[in-house]
């Protein structure tokens, strides 16, 4: 049985923990607002550059794509996998990680793969498994285009240059507040948005050319395409934090009550045994 | 006549969303490019420089450091890599962005760093094209 002095101590050490999760779950629900909110805010650069591709891929049509649009064989393939720099956010970096390491070594069966890492906990998982070729440790977690901007260039200058034939991304798709959902998605060779089966070539006009003006454009794609991840990654972290550190606040609580129960028994134990000393010590004094 | 619809987006957020414009001058690869309403479709690449809207006799300046554009339907999109209104760019920032980046272009050609070659390059255009939008919104 720990002393009462020991029970306040613990009351105290879990009571700041406490303090401490609390505002870290606040912290977090305030800046998943702000994350949310950057998602929603980069949708209309999407639709607008979606459109567009679709409009020029019509025009260029697909015997003259040009080469970053053209087809090849697959020998490698690179894995751009998102994680979070810090922790402490429930079960989000492990199940990154996870799906990660299945699809790479699904694939590493067939063909050579490079990786290629983005955050601190993706870095520590991952680089007792594979050869990581690239790592990214110093994106903010309020990220901005210039921010990735080294990424997708390296993927983009990578895929140009023959380094690999296909890049696959690994991140968490922001369900909502419970759910993250780890997702892969291909960044090239590129998913072109569908070409509705009743539209027609418009009369536009290009300049200089649309093969030259698609291929212009395909990295800006890529780059939305990386960013708007990079977002649902940010959201993803905030929420699962959220939920982590409300979690850790009730237990702690919990925590607390169960700890002032037993400290509450002790002193009143102790007051009792104090009382029955004294009562039995008058009692001997007035039997003699 | 029905002037024009000018919306500006970036990859982080819309930028800018103007109705009943007269003219717009956008920098393509081509040369300067002017676009008055009823424009037929177009679709063009932007270099780094100002993109300049006018309304009646208002005229409003904007740094881009270049995108894309397209007119359709009396609409113009500008698909931006980032914009800024002329009144919102501090001139002593852009002239220190340009040295700063100057500065990184030296150390990344001397150290043949290849990536923060082409990224030097690039800030260093971004902060030119600013300081030119600078300049011309003071012209007027």
């Amino acid at each position: 049985m720990a002393s009462p002095l020991e029970l306040r101590r613990r009351i105290r050490s879990v009571d700041n923990t406490r303090q401490i999760t609390r505002a870290m779950q606040l912290v977090a629900a305030s800046r998943m607002r702000r994350a949310q909110e950057a998602v929603q805010a980069a949708r209309p650069y999407a639709t607008h550059i979606s459109g567009m591709i679709e409009r020029l891929v019509l025009a260029t049509g697909n015997d003259r794509l040009p080469p970053i649009l053209q087809p090849r064989p697959i020998e490698r393939t690179a894995f751009l996998v998102l994680t979070t720099n810090r922790g402490l956010a429930g079960p989000l970096n492990t199940n990154i990680v996870r799906t990660a390491v299945s699809e790479i070594d699904a694939t590493s069966d067939a063909i050579e793969i490079s990786v290629v890492v983005v955050g601190k906990k993706g870095h520590l998982a991952l680089r007792g498994l594979y050869t990581l070729s690239a790592v990214f440790t110093d994106i903010s977690d309020q990220p901005s285009v210039l921010d990735i901007a080294p990424v997708t260039q390296l993927l983009v200058d990578g895929y140009e240059r023959g380094d690999f034939d296909e890049v696959r991304m690994v991140y968490p798709e922001f369900v909502n507040i419970l759910t993250q959902q780890p997702r892969v998605v291909r960044l090239f060779p590129v998913v072109l948005p569908e070409v509705q089966q009743d539209a027609r070539e418009a009369d536009i006009i290009f300049e200089p050319d649309p093969a030259s003006v698609l291929e212009a454009l395909i990295p800006r794609f890529v780059e939305m395409t990386v960013y708007r991840a990079m977002l649902e990654l940010a959201a993803s972290e905030q929420s699962a934090r959220m939920v982590a550190m409300r979690a850790a606040t009730e237990n702690a609580t919990e925590l607390i009550e169960g700890l002032r129960l037993a400290y509450n028994k002790l002193r009143q134990a102790r007051i009792t045994s104090e009382i029955i000393d004294i009562a039995s010590g008058a009692n001997a004094l007035a039997d003699a | 006549m029905a002037g024009l619809t000018l919306t500006v987006v970036s990859p982080e957020r819309e930028v800018l969303r103007e109705e009943g414009v007269t003219l717009v001058l956008a920098p393509s690869v081509e040369g300067q490019l002017g676009i008055l309403p009823r424009h037929a479709p177009l679709i063009t690449q932007l270099e780094p420089g100002t993109l300049e809207l006018r309304r009646g006799a208002e005229t409003q300046h904007f740094s881009i450091t270049g995108g894309f554009l397209e007119v359709m339907d009396n609409t113009v999109t500008v698909l931006a890599d980032a914009s800024e209104n002329a009144s919102e760019i501090s001139r002593e920032r852009a002239e220190a962005a340009r040295e700063a980046a100057m500065r990184d272009l030296d150390e990344a050609r001397q150290t043949h760093d290849d990536v923060m070659t082409t990224q030097a390059r690039l800030a260093l255009l971004r902060a030119l094209a600013r300081l030119r939008t600078v300049e011309r919104a003071r012209r007027g």
